[in-house]
């Protein structure tokens, strides 16, 4: 699972970076969502995946009967979903406004503060 | 329990909801803002006396023992940026009594402003990597909006890049979380330096050095990725300006000098020498930025590139002086850059423009202010006997004593070139007589400005704390000096977090 898992992670990298180098600020927009998500899924494998085994604590028991899966990183990807699901909320009202201020989707029409 | 780590967190955060709940009084924020920043800056000292008595203050969240719960905790470094986050504060309130437009007040000005400091007092406290993380999404979507308050063209471009970058930044910085996770297992700062003492596969320890250091070193405006800067910081009004100036970048050199202390002093000879030539590019693309601007607050914005170089080069040197310097250089930048841009504000103020070739005259009519505009800038440029020729000279030395020959040269240049904009400013906008088509009325005071007295308030607090750090400098020096012990003896640290309770 693993090795494919690693593939998706490399493949979604790659679509955002190219995305974010277009010119288009829709697709620089998208670009910034898959680089997110990659990130969490690279949390996600690189934690290690276990199969079948919910971290459960028996009744009566102090800690749980043999190796089960890591919690933790549920909760990382959990926040920072939310985080970016915040984070994109902004960057589309910006494009949004953006886009109606230069009447363009041009990153290259974008240049009046660079002088 | 320790109070004081939490408390200016708490201060901020609780300042900004209860400026929400006042959302149609503008009165009501204003004051709230000014109480609430003033309280932020007292319970700042409280954390620093407990801090200089104790050597490092730490707070479990909800009583769970590190590594499992999440920890405050405050070392000198950690105490000393909290204190100026809260001087900041203190001055940029004071200064938006004067400076912010109905606008701004109407569309949450001053809760966003909390919820900044909020930010950045939580980014400097925690002692989470990943508590890191979400303390820097708090004060980057706060300073998002902030940006893009007046939706004015260059705000929606600048903002537009500081967005990207920022996200870019956040985006590797949580990769390298998620790698080092699966590689030691935990997230506290302290459990994570011992774990990576005993790892065997240093490459892959080289591989997430560096992705922090991108990630911060974007956060920071370091060489090579650090246009997003003078893109956007001279497009909001001058209050959000200042606050950005002062505290922003600093947040990411902070995050370098933890990490890069802490827990990757594994291999000093690679990370730290990458680090160095970044330091390096950094501050001589910054000052040659600066050389070509003729723009009150873009000349600014360049030379806080340049100057986020010297405090990296006190990191990358990496010698017990060094880290004096680094740490010396960050407590009077803060002061200084911040101080410069509320100045840019008094010229905007008297003559509505920030272009220096339509400024002029402001030393005939406002001789006090030319003075007020002297200190900070020539402490920039380092000059004796204010605060910024002691932080180069220390660090200049650090440098001879390292014989890193290359490096001092490029700093003694960088200082000279920073005299040089500093100059061009003050020849252009205070010594030259008033351009034609300048509208004189408020600079010669036939248009009466009462709320410029807000504005010089906070101006001339900041320029006494330069003086006396230029002045009577021992005890700020002796500060840094225990903070640098600290950084560069990380055990003392581990110790306080991981060995015993409350």
């Amino acid at each position: 699972m693993e090795p494919l898992m690693a593939i998706v992670v490399g493949l979604l990298y790659a679509a955002a970076i190219y995305m974010m180098l277009r010119r288009s600020i829709v697709k620089l927009v998208i670009g910034l969502m898959l680089l997110s998500n990659a990130a969490n899924l690279l949390i996600f494998t690189v934690s290690g995946m276990t199969r079948g085994a919910p971290p459960l604590i028996p009744e009566g028991a102090m800690a749980p009967a043999g190796a089960v899966a890591d919690p933790l990183p549920q909760a990382l990807i959990l926040t920072a979903i939310v985080i970016a699901f915040g984070v994109l909320a902004f960057a589309v009202v910006l494009i949004h406004r953006a886009y109606e201020i230069v009447k363009a989707d041009d990153l290259d029409q974008m240049k009046e503060t660079d002088t | 329990m320790r109070p004081e780590v939490a408390l200016p967190i708490f201060i901020a955060l609780t300042s900004g909801a209860l400026s929400l709940a006042a959302w149609r009084s503008s009165w009501i924020q204003r004051w709230i803002g000014v109480l609430g920043t003033g309280a932020l800056l007292a319970s700042s000292i409280w954390l620093l006396i407990s801090v200089i008595e104790e050597g490092h203050v730490v707070m479990h969240m909800g009583g769970w023992q590190a590594p499992f719960g999440i920890t405050l905790v405050a070392d000198l470094l950690s105490a000393i940026m909290v204190l100026l986050t809260g001087m900041m504060g203190f001055a940029i309130a004071i200064y938006s009594l004067a400076t912010t437009s109905k606008s701004y007040e109407k569309f949450g000005y001053f809760p966003l402003m909390h919820l900044l400091l909020a930010g950045v007092a939580g980014s400097f406290l925690t002692g989470d990597i990943f508590n890191l993380y979400v303390w820097f999404e708090v004060m980057l979507v706060a300073s998002f909006a902030l940006l893009i308050l007046g939706s004015e063209r260059s705000q929606m471009e600048g903002a537009i890049k500081y967005v990207t970058l920022n996200l870019l930044s956040s985006a590797i910085f949580l990769t390298a979380i998620g790698l080092l996770y699966g590689m030691v297992g935990t997230l506290n700062f302290a459990d994570i330096a011992v774990k990576l003492r005993e790892v065997e596969d240093t490459g892959m320890l080289d591989v997430i050095a560096v992705m922090f250091m991108v990630a911060f070193g974007i956060k920071a405006g370091a060489f090579p990725l650090f246009f997003w800067l003078p893109a956007s910081y001279h497009t909001p009004p001058v209050a959000v300006s200042a606050l950005f100036a002062g505290l922003l970048t600093k947040v990411g050199v902070y995050a370098l000098f933890r990490v890069f202390t802490l827990m990757f002093a594994h291999d000093p000879d690679f990370t730290h020498t990458l680090l160095l030539w970044g330091a390096g590019l950094t501050m001589l693309t910054g000052v040659l930025g600066a050389a070509a601007q003729f723009e009150f607050r873009r000349i600014l914005s360049f030379h806080i590139i340049s100057q986020i170089g010297y405090m990296m080069m006190g990191l990358a040197l990496y010698t017990p002086l060094a880290i004096v310097g680094g740490v010396f250089y960050i407590t009077h930048h803060i002061i200084v850059k911040t101080n410069l841009f509320l100045v840019s504000g008094v010229a905007h103020r008297l003559l509505g423009t920030y272009d220096l070739k339509k400024l002029g005259g402001l030393y005939k009519e406002r001789p006090f202010l030319a003075i007020l505009f002297l200190i900070p800038a020539l402490s920039l440029a380092g000059l004796p006997p204010l605060s910024g020729f002691f932080a180069k000279f220390i660090i200049i030395r650090a440098g001879i004593e390292a014989e890193a020959w290359l490096i001092t040269f490029v700093a003694l240049l960088v200082g000279l070139l920073t005299l040089y904009s500093m100059i061009k400013i003050w020849a252009e906008a205070f010594w030259k007589a008033v351009p034609e088509g300048t509208n004189t009325d408020r600079l010669t005071g036939k248009q009466a400005d009462t709320g410029l007295i807000y504005m010089y308030v906070p101006i001339v607090l900041l320029a006494v704390c330069t003086l006396l750090i230029g002045l009577y400098g021992q005890p700020i020096y002796e500060l840094a000096e225990a903070s640098a012990a600290q950084l560069l003896n990380p055990d003392g640290y581990i110790e306080a977090v991981l060995g015993g309770g409350q």
